[in-house]
């Protein structure tokens, strides 16, 4: 039975395996490449989604925990990048390779959703969770802080 | 960086008002541009077309170093463009428009510094003439300012307008470079070219690659030393959305639709394996470092005076044995590639650090020329030096030339991480013998490595300044496969040499930071045989580390100090530890690096912060185990990598000398080992001597 749910403000119907994980029916099935597989053990947070506005590890997620969900990926967040933490990574230059920055913004995006204005403290417990290899750490927990003073004009 | 729409229309004026005719420029998208200007490719970096599109080719991989923007940077700079005006597109392979297309040994700015700065100043230059000629003027009374030719009356031109006359003159053999006081572009912070397409989720990466009628395609690979016996296959072949399962070089291939599908059918593969010699264990490599420290076998890398009669006449002598384990390069993006292999001809695509050794490879297995094998470079999650092999280039053109399909092989994080090419185990034994004065008067090392080859880098500071050395390395062949990870060699013999040299000046009773300064001034005054390294600029980055880290002043803070001369740049380091809850912390470090011109500001601090996290992560926490062949831990839940909330602060500094620009990708990493240590010892008095320090 086809699992129904919507992606990034549009209703996809998915008719595959139910355990299939989300990170995978995203990418091999819905074409949506810009969550990243990392470890696949949500060790890592690359794969980092929304489901129903949370932040959650995709790669673990059977698709059939996802029926009905609200799905946002980074292709959703804002396809302009002009969402202020897509703003505060790139003016603070965070990227080095990358790849890990997807389920990053997405993370952060997240943390400030919920808690606009965090702490230093907040930020670096809020973001230790996502592995970043080049060690952007500095630039991710600043680019956080950033985003949180755009988030209140 | 996109022409915007007012630019575009401006430009399009300029160029003739008849393109605006009857076309809607409203919704113009590039490749109707593309078709507007006549594009003049003015040589292998740049072309300029009529409308005043600039486009810079960036030949080498980009892996998270930031060269697609450094390279750029240089050219647009002897070019005099407005950088917002510039478009950077990554150059596929294309071996006779570039030399050394290739991301490696931190080298790609030292070889094409001259070559950029040419290729843009040049252009400036034909412009320039294209001016003159138009104005009747002389070429010396024109000037340059952001793209615009400046003639002697107040004339302007655009370089668009001058493009089409510009490119049919002879390319000029004097050139001018900018005085690097007027550097608008060199040196400032220039945010990487990829950041929209990264913050919006394009697809970038290998693992992003989708081409018409490609499968998808895991690989099972036996443990090292190991062969394939058998395997079933057949239950598997009929699982839902497995198109084939084929079996080459002792490996196993499954393919199919999709991911997910390969997973579950590889779950449900049984492969029997078998051997001809006893597969290797950690206690099999802890074995062969044991036997290579009493080997009569080991090959002398250098020799200066008689080690053997100067240790003797010592009032001192410190002896010191490090060791560190074979470890995973692990970048983010786990390794996988596309092939599609026909009859007469190859298209390769997707992360490599070398594709033209990739494309050569590549040639040899299947005998198809070189010429009809195309190489796309994809941005790459990361390398660390992982995608300098090409094993996993091989395995999927040979399963694509098997299957006949287009497919991207695409390991898991296990694979990944268990898949070898690691960087290699090694342990060092040291002995200094020091005088009554406290002087080092010999000098002895030996490395042995598993697969490892040179162990040591025996030119390495302080050789030079001590009159009696001894360096031997021996290399013990292992079925583990090993590769360059970043800093080769360095990335832990840094470690060791810091370590040590701080245990010697400990011993000798000496400031380490004034010791080390007395060892160069003995280099300036005094070498000993071949010296590689300019003592001047060590002299220079140790002074700025010890002001700007207020070494020894600090009240409550136990430092650390260390300085490395890698990949032709230097670094020096002063690590900071607080004791907190009865455990050391590492809480600052201070780096002064001398790496000639800095180009690229933000990329430049980026790559020291990111290869000094690198160094602390891997030195407090990674380690391969073996058994039976086989490596463990596989993911990244028992493999520790560093986190955000456990790095330090880092203090960055550049001499930015002017001198031409050297490595930066790695130097900063192999200091970094060291420095912390130091600095632990300071705090508890206790040494560490093998990674990972945790």
């Amino acid at each position: 039975m086809a699992i129904n749910c919507t992606v990034n403000k549009k209703k996809v119907s998915l008719d595959i395996d139910p355990n299939t994980p989300l990170l995978w029916a995203l990418r091999d099935h819905l074409s949506l490449l810009g969550t990243k597989y990392g470890c696949g053990i949500a060790q890592c947070g690359a794969c980092t989604v929304w489901v129903n506005g949370e932040p959650m590890r995709s790669c673990v997620l059977p698709i059939s925990a996802v029926s009905n969900a609200q799905i946002t990926t980074i292709e959703g967040l804002d396809p302009a990048g002009k969402h202020p933490v897509q703003q505060a990574w790139d003016e603070l230059d965070v990227p080095q390779c990358g790849y890990c920055q997807a389920g990053q913004i997405m993370t952060a995006a997240g943390l400030l959703k919920n808690n606009p204005h965090p702490t230093d403290q907040e930020i670096v417990d809020g973001m230790s969770g996502n592995i970043c290899r080049c060690g952007t750490y500095h630039r991710i927990q600043e680019a956080v802080k950033l985003a949180s003073k755009k988030f209140k004009k | 960086m996109k022409t915007s729409r007012r630019d575009f229309l401006q430009k399009t004026a300029l160029f003739t008002g008849v393109f605006t005719l009857g076309f809607d420029w409203f919704s113009a998208d590039a490749s109707a541009m593309e078709v507007v200007g006549s594009a003049g490719r003015f040589n292998a970096f740049l072309s300029i077309d009529s409308l005043g599109k600039v486009i810079l080719y960036s030949p080498n991989p980009e892996i998270g170093q930031g060269i697609k923007t450094a390279f750029p940077v240089v050219v647009a700079e002897e070019l005099d463009v407005d950088w917002a005006q510039v478009q950077v597109e990554q150059a596929n392979l294309d071996t006779k428009l570039f030399e050394r297309q290739l991301t490696g040994g931190s080298g790609a700015l030292k070889h094409s510094w001259e070559r950029l700065r040419k290729a843009g100043a040049t252009v400036r230059k034909m412009m320039m003439q294209a001016a003159a000629d138009q104005w009747k003027v002389d070429v010396r009374t024109c000037k340059t300012a952001k793209g615009v030719v400046l003639g002697p009356a107040g004339q302007k031109a655009t370089y668009g307008s001058l493009a089409e006359a510009a490119a049919k003159l002879p390319v000029p053999s004097e050139l001018t470079y900018k005085d690097r006081k007027d550097y608008k572009i060199i040196g400032s912070r220039v945010k990487g070219v990829d950041n929209k397409n990264v913050i919006t989720g394009k697809p970038l990466f290998g693992i992003d690659i989708r081409k018409p009628g490609m499968v998808f395609a895991q690989i099972v690979r036996p443990p090292f030393g190991a062969s394939l016996k058998s395997f079933s296959a057949e239950d598997v072949k009929k699982m839902p959305g497995i198109i084939d399962v084929v079996s080459f070089k002792n490996k196993v291939a499954i393919v199919g639709e999709n991911t997910y599908s390969i997973l579950q059918a590889r779950a449900s593969l049984r492969c029997d394996y078998g051997s001809d010699a006893p597969l290797e264990s950690t206690d099999t490599h802890q074995k062969w470092f044991d036997e290579g420290m009493k080997s009569d076998k080991a090959q002398v890398m250098r020799k200066d005076g008689d080690f053997t009669a100067a240790i003797a006449t010592a009032t001192k002598v410190i002896e010191a044995t490090y060791e560190c384990p074979f470890i995973s390069h692990s970048p983010m993006e786990p390794m996988n590639f596309f092939a599609d292999v026909k009859a007469d001809s190859v298209l390769l695509a997707g992360p490599t650090q070398v594709p033209q050794p990739a494309q050569k490879a590549v040639s040899d297995l299947l005998k198809i020329p070189t010429d009809k094998i195309q190489v796309e470079i994809s941005k790459m999650g990361g390398g660390f030096g992982r995608r300098l092999s090409n094993d996993f280039v091989l395995e999927a053109a040979e399963l694509s030339s098997i299957i006949k399909k287009p497919v991207l092989v695409m390991w898991t994080r296990e694979d990944d991480m268990t898949g070898g090419t690691y960087r290699p185990a090694v342990r060092y034994h040291f002995k200094a013998g020091i005088d009554a004065s406290g002087n080092i008067v010999a000098l002895y090392l030996r490395g042995v490595g598993l697969n490892a080859g040179n162990s040591t880098r025996q030119d390495n500071f302080p050789v030079g300044a001590i009159e009696n050395v001894l360096i031997e390395s021996i290399d013990q062949k292992s079925a583990v496969t090993t590769g360059p990870w970043r800093a080769p060699i360095t990335n832990f013999l840094g470690f060791a040499e810091q370590a040590f040299l701080d245990e010697v000046a400990e011993a000798a009773g000496k400031d380490p930071i004034q010791m080390r300064l007395a060892l160069l001034d003995k280099v300036k005054t005094k070498p000993v045989g071949k010296i590689t390294y300019e003592p001047a600029r060590f002299e220079e980055v140790i002074k700025q580390v010890a002001e700007k880290a207020q070494w020894k002043k600090k009240p409550g803070v136990h430092q650390g100090f260390s300085v490395y001369y890698s990949h032709l740049s230097y670094v020096a380091q002063v690590a900071e530890v607080k004791v907190e809850n009865g455990k050391p912390k590492v809480t600052k470090v201070t780096a002064v690096t001398d790496c000639g011109e800095v180009v690229n500001l933000s990329g430049a601090e980026n790559q020291v912060k990111g290869a000094i996290i690198d160094g602390m992560g891997h030195a407090m926490f990674a380690k391969l185990n073996f058994q039976a062949g086989v490596a463990s831990p596989n993911n990244f839940n028992t493999y520790r990598m560093i986190r955000g909330n456990e790095v330090p602060v880092i203090d960055a500094h550049f001499v930015n000398n002017g001198i031409a620009p050297t490595g930066l990708g790695e130097p900063a990493l192999p200091p970094t080992g060291g420095s912390i240590a130091n600095a632990i010892y300071a705090a508890t008095k206790k040494r560490h001597y093998k990674q990972p320090f945790n």
